[in-house]
């Protein structure tokens, strides 16, 4: 049997958060996506998306439990486009301080903090932030090549989340979002790995595009010629 | 701060309906449909509602859930029946972002902490339905405003909130398909008394009870029915309605009444008219507010 012309796409499942809506988003832009926890399945796909919502400390003791930590940061080194959204973002990072000190992935050197409340427009900031909010380009660094490649600058995404990553690198920071008090880093590059802050697959037209960026970069996605 | 502004679509076997004071159903057509309209015309939130919420109903539930899930790429939430971690788990899997608890919720409050233990506080809402008494207390009410409990609506919002709930939906009953406006009062204390965020829903009739009860309510998020599905109606409903026939209570779609307290609007313009008053909303791509 052929295997499917289509993109293989693996979305890491270690129990946190839904990944359903993540699926249907790769499958929207025509990537083929399963979920999976093993090391073999990651591996062997195009890309790798790893999502998540919860706990941080939690998040990483099932990574642990499932002998994913040193795969994912196989993954980010070998080459092939990984994406952390919301929670799989922060994970990427060196340590955490989300009740207690935990160590992160590390693929990313820098930490993840607690956003402050405050106020926003005259309203409570509450923490969490739950809503739509814009994400702003990094200085002169155009979105050109990047997953955002296409969307519009300030374009409002959905944003479920209580913490913030801090790259040691400003030169990763790709998009910035404000809240409260805080500009924080909403999205971020490194080579092969981009991560987000935001749901992508919860965000729209806009979001989508993320979703095609990525399906636009992977080779399986190359010979689909669509004859008229 | 944006302001969400989230479509509420009360779902009965394959049907949209809409009631008053969640009673009096109508069918008005698909929530599919509905659900795609909306997410066109820029909702930044979905919330499907099982009222009946018999077991017998419950896979057809799942599969709109599903359904809506792969065409739609905004937070959907669905409530209305769900009883235990197994169905909240079998809800997610459907393709939903979120769930609402209610009556099992209060009967057993350490089910929003198992719950959010297991599926994180931003996954779990909990949906207070309240009426206000004489006294000007307000009574929570479970099984879709059938259901006295006893519960002071304010005290369960507390509650909820310490025990892990990522928002709390407030329904007033009392308001709920009247087009009369928010209960403010209800609102605006459930508001100030909780730091999660707020979701405001029942008696949206005007873009104006919308402003009110964000600015006045302190409302984080509000909560529209009848307004923008009988402004989808008025749009298309010779469309709308073929094809349905054969279902339901089709009594209102026939009459082609209208509610004069409803104006029914859409979100375009809801936000517009926010926008002229000096709140924050998300614009979907391309558009632009001219205050």
């Amino acid at each position: 049997m052929r295997r499917s012309s289509r993109p293989q796409v693996a979305i890491v499942d270690y129990g946190m958060g839904n990944l359903f809506s993540v699926k249907h988003a790769c499958a929207y832009a025509g990537m083929e996506a399963s979920t999976t926890s093993t090391a073999q399945e990651l591996l062997a796909a195009d890309a790798v998306i790893l999502p998540g919502v919860g706990a941080f400390g939690d998040a990483m003791a099932m990574l642990a439990r499932r002998d994913l930590v040193s795969v994912l940061r196989d993954i980010a080194a070998s080459g092939k486009p990984l994406l952390g959204i919301c929670l799989g973002l922060q994970l990427l990072m060196r340590e955490s301080s989300e009740f207690g000190r935990h160590d992160g992935l590390g693929i990313i050197d820098g930490d993840v903090v607690r956003l402050e409340g405050g106020r926003d427009h005259g309203r409570a900031a509450k923490v969490p932030q739950v809503g739509w909010n814009r994400i702003h380009r990094r200085g002169a660094q155009a979105w050109t090549g990047s997953l955002l490649d296409g969307v519009p600058e300030d374009a409002y995404m959905y944003f479920v989340h209580s913490f913030y990553v801090r790259p040691v690198d400003p030169g990763l920071v790709v998009a910035t979002t404000r809240y409260g008090p805080a500009e924080f880093c909403s999205g971020l590059r490194q080579g092969n790995v981009c991560a987000v802050q935001f749901h992508p697959e919860r965000s729209g037209p806009d979001g989508l595009t993320i979703y095609r960026n990525l399906a636009a970069r992977l080779p399986a996605s190359m010979p689909e010629v669509q004859h008229a | 701060m944006t302001i969400r502004m989230i479509a509420r679509l009360d779902i009965k076997g394959p049907n949209l309906v809409k009631g008053i004071h969640l009673e009096g159903l109508r069918v008005l057509g698909t929530p599919e449909q509905f659900a795609k309209a909306y997410y066109e015309q820029g909702a930044d939130e979905l919330l499907y509602m099982d009222v009946v919420a018999s077991l017998y109903g419950r896979n057809s539930l799942l599969d709109i859930v599903a359904r809506t899930s792969r065409e739609i790429f905004i937070p959907l939430t669905v409530g209305g029946g769900l009883r235990t971690l197994e169905d909240i788990q079998q809800a997610l899997r459907a393709g939903a972002d979120k769930v609402a608890l209610n009556t099992a919720a209060i009967r057993n409050p350490t089910l929003v902490q198992d719950a959010t233990t297991r599926f994180g506080s931003s996954t779990i809402v909990v949906s207070i339905e309240a009426i206000r008494k004489p006294d000007g207390h307000y009574e929570a009410y479970t099984d879709n405003g059938r259901e006295p409990t006893g519960v002071d609506a304010f005290a369960w919002a507390r509650q909820a909130a310490e025990l892990g709930a990522g928002e709390l939906l407030i329904t007033s009953i009392d308001r709920e398909g009247t087009g009369e406006g928010f209960d403010l009062e209800l609102t605006r204390r459930i508001a100030e008394a909780v730091p999660i965020p707020v979701i405001a829903c029942g008696g949206a009739g005007t873009a104006q009870h919308v402003a009110d009860v964000i600015v006045h309510g302190k409302a984080d998020a509000v909560c529209m029915a009848s307004l923008l599905h009988y402004h989808l109606i008025k749009q298309d409903g010779k469309k709308r309605r073929a094809g349905l026939e054969a279902e339901g209570n089709l009594e209102y779609l026939k009459s082609r009444r209208g509610f004069s307290k409803i104006q029914g609007t859409s979100f375009p313009a809801i936000k517009a008219f926010l926008g002229t008053q000096g709140m924050i909303c998300r614009q979907p791509a391309g558009e632009t507010v001219h205050a």
